[in-house]
């Protein structure tokens, strides 16, 4: 008996789990309905568009045959009901419509600016593609813009106008850059970064108004009374998941809504996968969010298996990202980081609660010419590491912490040589761990 | 385009180019060279399309990237774009095993 998937959703993990679905069963009937019309695009790939670095053609994830080979029903509109015990969802035109299994990938969007002013013209946010235009087409004539909040999307933002020729501020509330995630020194080479990129960087500096004419924003007024002129007005304070469908259907929630490690929420036949899941990992015990692309991949493929019939479970790998912080790279991996952050009031994308440290973790640091590494240990396994700028020793990092290699035998010298911590790490993987099982260079 | 008498009578070059002979400075690179392969770590990929983009033979090298494969395209020339390029570290490269 052929079943009928409905999936809410066209983000990556709604395209994950259509795929999965459509691999496992050649027959089914998948039918996908989300508000967006384009082609399935790289939500992350929008930051490297903002910069030139690709054409906008590049961003769209799978050829027009992959696509027509999943033989969607797909359907433009809004899924404002739902109700488990007739398993079914009404649109928002009023549309009902009945599933064998229903997939909530309804993702996150981000939090609106709340200050005196929000609503005029040129104060922004980017959660989507059209955002992102429509960011673009202003910034073609803009001649100064402000960034406001936190975490790799503000600085997105910051590359995005920086890149189109716009004098770019970014004030930040706090002292510091993504206090949550980096330390002090990591903060430093980063803010280092924006200003020796010509990004005109303001600490301490809040947002006490938008000032406007004729309805378009012309500046900001700060809580300390300057006034800083802008065009444009970006907002990234962080994002929440979409739960206002899962709540017309009685779901449980927290932050998010609530899945087992199958992906199922409380309710019979719904699975939940994306930013708007809140997965149940059976190791720690906990139910966490995230917002990272391959976490939301992997998650799709899985809710997808498990709506196929293919029981599955979803087994968290340590929460990575690599993302360019003021023109450097950083790869963030596993336990690192859970400070108070005011420029963020959630999660901001690209980012993991499974981030928040381990309390008995101790730190080795180093620092090289601008490059740093930072390793957290536990025991006598490597739980976390942030590395900014050379990158030689990310992929070892992502092995060892990963499969949760015992590096006591190096830990002597880690801790007597935090600047060497990359060579070592380099060496360590070199002679304690087969090249077949660490691809680490 | 005609032919002029200079041309007709430059000599022929007194010993012939072997284009296949590694001057002994590059035999390693040669070496890896034919050995050579891109390959991918699908946790870092978000499916950018950067090095799909850079890529000056046209492969679709995003399309196996996702899938944690390697290049495997006859087209690919080991120049290095879509390594150097991919701002999340997903590509590498690697060097076949030993043929049987």
């Amino acid at each position: 008996m052929t079943s009928h998937h409905v999936i809410v959703g066209t983000g990556i993990a709604a395209l994950s789990a259509a795929e999965a679905i459509r691999h496992a069963d050649p027959r089914a009937a998948i039918t996908m309905i989300g508000p967006e019309t384009g082609p399935f695009y790289s939500r992350p790939g929008l930051a490297y568009w903002m910069t030139r670095e690709v054409p906008e053609s590049q961003l769209a994830i799978r050829s027009a045959a992959e696509v027509a080979a999943l033989r969607l029903d797909r359907r433009t509109g809004r899924v404002v009901g739902l109700e488990p015990a007739m398993h079914r969802i009404t649109l928002e035109d009023g549309t009902q419509l009945t599933y064998g299994r229903l997939l909530l990938a309804t993702g996150a969007a981000s939090i609106a600016a709340e200050f005196p002013g929000a609503q005029l013209e040129g104060v922004i946010h980017v959660d989507d593609l059209e955002d992102a235009r429509d960011l673009m087409r202003r910034a073609t004539t803009a001649r100064a813009a402000v960034v406001v909040g936190g975490g790799s999307t503000a600085l997105e933002l910051v590359d995005g106008l920086h890149a189109h020729g716009v004098e770019t501020h970014y004030c930040m509330r706090g002292s510091r850059y993504w206090s949550r995630v980096f330390d002090e020194v990591e903060s430093a080479i980063v803010e280092a970064g924006l200003l020796a990129n010509g990004i005109r960087l303001h600490r301490l500096c809040s947002v006490r108004e938008a000032v406007g004419e004729g309805g378009r924003v012309s500046g900001m007024i700060t809580e300390r009374g300057d006034h800083i002129p802008c065009d444009l007005l970006a907002v990234a304070v962080g994002i929440r998941p979409r739960l206002e469908l899962a709540r017309t259907g009685g779901l449980r929630l927290e932050r998010g809504i609530l899945v087992s490690e199958f992906l199922e929420t409380s309710e019979a036949d719904v699975f939940a996968a994306g930013d708007v899941a809140q997965v149940h990992d059976p190791v720690t015990g906990r139910a966490q969010l995230d917002t990272l692309w391959a976490s939301a991949r992997t998650q799709g493929r899985i809710a997808g298996l498990n709506m196929a019939g293919i029981r599955v479970a979803h087994r968290a790998r340590p929460a990575l990202n690599v993302t360019r912080v003021g023109g450097i790279t950083a790869t963030i991996i596993g336990q690192v980081g859970a400070g108070n952050d005011p420029d963020l009031l959630t999660l901001t994308r690209g980012q993991s609660e499974r981030w928040a440290p381990d309390p008995d973790a101790w730190t080795i640091a180093g620092a090289v010419r601008g490059d740093r590494l930072r390793v957290l240990v536990s025991g006598r396994v490597i739980v976390g590491a942030v590395v900014l700028g050379d990158q030689r020793v990310s992929r070892a990092l992502a092995h060892l912490i990963g499969e949760a290699v015992d590096i006591s035998a190096l830990r002597p010298a880690l801790e007597a040589r935090p600047d060497e911590a990359m060579a070592l790490l380099l060496d360590f993987c070199d002679h304690h761990v087969s090249d077949r099982a660490a691809p680490h260079r | 385009m005609p032919t002029t008498d200079a041309m007709k009578t430059k000599p022929p070059p007194t010993r012939p180019v072997d284009m296949c002979a590694p001057l002994p400075a590059d035999a390693e690179r040669v070496r890896l060279l034919a050995r050579g392969i891109v390959v991918a770590e699908p946790g870092r990929c978000v499916e950018c399309g950067i090095c799909s983009f850079n890529c000056p033979s046209g492969i679709d090298v995003r399309a196996v990237a996702r899938e944690g494969l390697a290049v495997t395209d006859r087209r690919c020339v080991l120049c290095g774009s879509c390594v150097a390029r991919c701002p999340r570290g997903t590509l590498r490269f690697d060097e076949l095993g030993e043929a049987p």
